[in-house]
């Protein structure tokens, strides 16, 4: 009888504490899915309906793709509700995904309750130890007046220094009981340093080595958007006037019709600046990480080269590749800095020397990419031109994985900054469709543009009824090789086209799409891509564009896996 | 030099959590790196719990590992040190039946020279306790071993560096 009286005095539940927690972070979407142990919040949302937009995804793993495209349009925090057990291990790709492309999201599972916790309870997993391995940082809380701190720290380890995700574990007791409610933001936490402080130093010997260099090139990735430095990197670049290539995590941070943008770098990158790499006499990285698909073997990557790494985390220098000047720090203040102490420059005969070897590369790949001969299958390079010229490169790509992935990223001609949204170090087949629904609503005055290969659209393909029931405006681009064409491409190269496992008997997409109320169209002539193309873009609503592509295209130039990045090979 | 696999002793402060020793062990287990031991304890400074990990690495490797340790978000600092630099001890119990403590007067004399502690005796058994280098311990083990050891435990290693940490000045700097 005395425990209810108190319990009166205190304010809110676990379940509506935590709903004013995501208000106090201004959360305005979630991406999630209900269930028992998540039961309470659930109830506490409906009366949040018309501040917070739920979005009741298909599958959870679904949600944190939503969440990730949400994110990366945005820069904000992207939110995931998922319940205990298989709610919770399905969200495990999606946090592995944010974990190793950075991205900012706070997943909530509901977990059961405390009392039952190491019993073997129904829905019960050790979501803390499933989960560690692939989060910044993961808190399992069993008291309701354990949840507005640990919001407000999850919410700022997610969002500051190298993002990434962070579970909430909420057992349900935890949701239930009483607390008195009062809200603080976490700005700082003892044992976390989000941006190391800048030396000094470090800036003049960079500045120095760049003064001096007569071969600079410049190399940026997801760092660049993180710390939204699209403008500072800008002026840097002009006033080095140093030739710049990107990973396709940092693809438009710079526009691709830049002069200074010489393209992409990795595996299936652009022929110069592969080539290059191993030319320069000083390697400036900004915000990337030295990849494996970027680097190819590292015994014989840059090595003639002086290298300075612009980086927030301290643990990536020297990680992968050795680097002679590391400037620490949060680009968006070391780059002004950097650009302050160096020189205008102007390298013309350096970047001559990239466009002669793009010029290679277009006689070699590009021109038959985007012009096949008439008797040829329509290639997925055309489709992507068609798209990019169409809407002027300002569209939000969002790429699933596999050939269509580099194509498109080779091929749109970006001109907007948080354009390109991929999953780039895991390459999660699966991630287009879910993320360009979070995309979407992440960015809901830009045109959202999926594109997926036939088998990666299987892997999350019932999120069309997301689509449908959310009412989303997304174009779903699917190019049909009728293969899972990326590991066809391998088996052809590398495995004497033994086609072990890769060709594809698909179902009738149009068919499905209809099941989901979707407008769609199935283009296997040339004749009618260019009309299906205007009717695909301007539709109103979401549409599905089927496009069969030729079976057994291949992707080039390709540094084949082992290989150094100068031996890229053009066929 | 830098490739050359040497013992080195990694000393982590951080905030006492639950989890903190799953993230930390994880990450020698995916490199493929051997914890030889590891102890974990309060510290001098408040609230603040100090791990004593050994390794066998290349220095190469160790700072690599520094840096992943120290980018978990409730590992405070992160230090490494070669055996000369650090003043490190491991302890161990023997228990031994008590009939030899009276019958073996050879087993009177190894306690003596071996600077051992008798911790308790009773009838049945009696209970040894030994402090000191790992050389030191795996002699006074080879010295009892005939003699029949009932049960032997020995610690992980801690240290402390002869060098001082600034831990508590950047704790302050942070505060
Ligand atoms: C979840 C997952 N499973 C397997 C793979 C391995 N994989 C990489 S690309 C690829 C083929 C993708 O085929 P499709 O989606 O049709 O695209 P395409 O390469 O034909 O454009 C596969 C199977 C992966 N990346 N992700």
């Amino acid at each position: 009888m005395e425990v209810a009286v108190e319990n009166k005095t205190k304010t809110l539940t676990g379940a509506e504490a935590l709903i004013q927690c995501l208000l106090a972070e201004q959360v305005d979407t979630i991406f999630g899915y209900p269930g028992g142990a998540i039961m309470p919040i659930y109830d506490a949302l409906y009366s949040y309906r018309e501040q917070i937009n739920h979005i009741l995804v298909r599958h959870e793993q679904g949600a944190t793709h939503s969440a990730q495209g949400y994110a990366r349009v945005s820069g904000k925090v992207g939110v995931v509700f998922a319940t205990s057990g298989p709610g919770a291990t399905n969200l495990i790709t999606g946090i592995a995904d944010a974990q190793i492309d950075s991205t900012p999201m706070v997943c909530i599972t509901g977990q059961v309750a405390s009392q039952l916790l190491g019993t073997d309870a129904f829905q019960e997993t050790d979501v803390m130890g499933v989960s560690m391995p692939v989060t910044k940082w993961n808190v399992q809380i069993t008291s309701a007046e354990e949840i507005p701190a640990a919001v407000a720290k999850a919410f700022y380890i997610a969002r500051s220094g190298r993002p990434g995700p962070v579970v909430i574990d909420i057992t349900k007791d935890a949701q239930f009981g009483r607390l008195d409610y009062s809200y603080e933001r976490c700005h700082q936490i003892r044992s976390y340093v989000a941006s190391p402080a800048v030396e000094k130093a470090s800036i003049w010997k960079a500045a120095d080595l760049i003064n001096k260099a007569k071969k600079p090139m410049v190399l940026f990735g997801q760092g660049v958007i993180l710390a939204d430095a699209q403008q500072e990197f800008k002026d840097f670049v002009e006033k080095s006037g140093i030739p710049s290539a990107w990973t396709i995590m940092g693809l438009s941070a710079l526009k691709d019709d830049h002069p200074l943008n010489v393209g992409m770098l990795g595996m299936h990158g652009n022929y110069g600046p592969n080539k290059m790499t191993n030319e320069c006499d000083v390697l400036i990285a900004v915000g990337m990480r030295f990849d494996d698909r970027v680097t190819g073997d590292l015994s014989r990557y840059a090595k003639q080269a002086k290298v300075i790494h612009l980086e927030l985390d301290p643990a990536e220098i020297n990680k992968n590749v050795n680097a002679d000047v590391a400037v620490l720090g949060d680009c968006k203040y070391t780059l002004p800095l950097i650009t302050n102490a160096i020189n205008q420059g102007n390298y013309s005969s350096w970047l001559e020397q990239f466009n002669e070897l793009y010029q290679e590369e277009y006689k070699a790949v590009i021109k038959e990419e985007l012009n096949p001969a008439t008797d040829k299958p329509i290639s997925m390079g055309e489709v992507i031109k068609l798209i990019s010229d169409k809407t002027k490169g300002e569209s939000v790509i969002v790429t699933d994985v596999g050939q269509h992935q580099m194509v498109a990223q080779r091929y749109y001609q970006f001109s907007k900054w948080r354009s390109n949204i991929t999953s780039g170090g895991l390459g999660t087949m699966g991630f287009a469709l879910p993320a360009a629904i979070g995309a979407k609503f992440g960015a809901p005055d830009r045109q959202v543009i999926a594109v997926i290969g036939d088998g990666g659209f299987q892997m999350t393909i019932q999120e069309l009824g997301t689509i449908y029931q959310s009412g989303v405006d997304v174009k779903i681009l699917i190019l049909n090789n009728e293969f899972l064409g990326m590991v066809r491409q391998w088996q052809e190269m590398f495995f004497d086209r033994r086609y072990s496992f890769t060709e594809m008997i698909n179902p009738d997409f149009q068919t499905i799409a209809k099941g989901y109320h979707i407008p769609s169209q199935k283009v296997k002539e040339r004749t009618d891509l260019n009309a299906a193309l205007d009717t695909f873009l301007n539709s109103e609503g979401s549409f599905l564009l089927e496009v069969m592509v030729g079976k057994e295209n291949n992707v080039f130039p390709m540094v084949p896996s082992g290989a150094s990045v100068s031996e890229i090979r053009l066929r | 030099m830098e490739n050359k696999i040497e013992l080195y002793t990694v000393s982590v402060y951080t905030e006492n959590n639950i989890g903190l020793l799953n993230r930390i062990s994880a990450i020698f287990q995916r490199r493929h790196v051997n914890i030889e031991s590891i102890s974990s304890s309060v510290s001098e400074i408040e609230g603040v719990s100090r791990w004593t990990i050994l390794i066998s690495v290349t220095e190469k490797q160790i700072k690599k590992i520094i840096g992943q340790i120290e980018k978990q978000v409730e590992v405070i600092k992160a230090y490494y040190h070669l055996d000369e630099d650090t003043i490190y001890q491991e302890s161990c119990l023997f228990k031994v039946a008590s009939d030899l403590l009276f019958e073996e007067r050879e087993i009177q004399n190894i306690i003596k020279e071996s600077n051992a502690n008798i911790v308790t005796v009773n009838k049945d058994f009696f209970v040894l306790e030994k402090s000191g280098r790992k050389k030191e311990i795996e002699t006074l083990y080879e010295e009892l071993k005939p003699y029949g050891i009932m049960q032997f435990v020995r610690s992980g290693r801690i240290a402390v560096t002869k060098q001082p940490m600034e831990i508590s000045k950047s704790l302050e700097a942070i505060q």
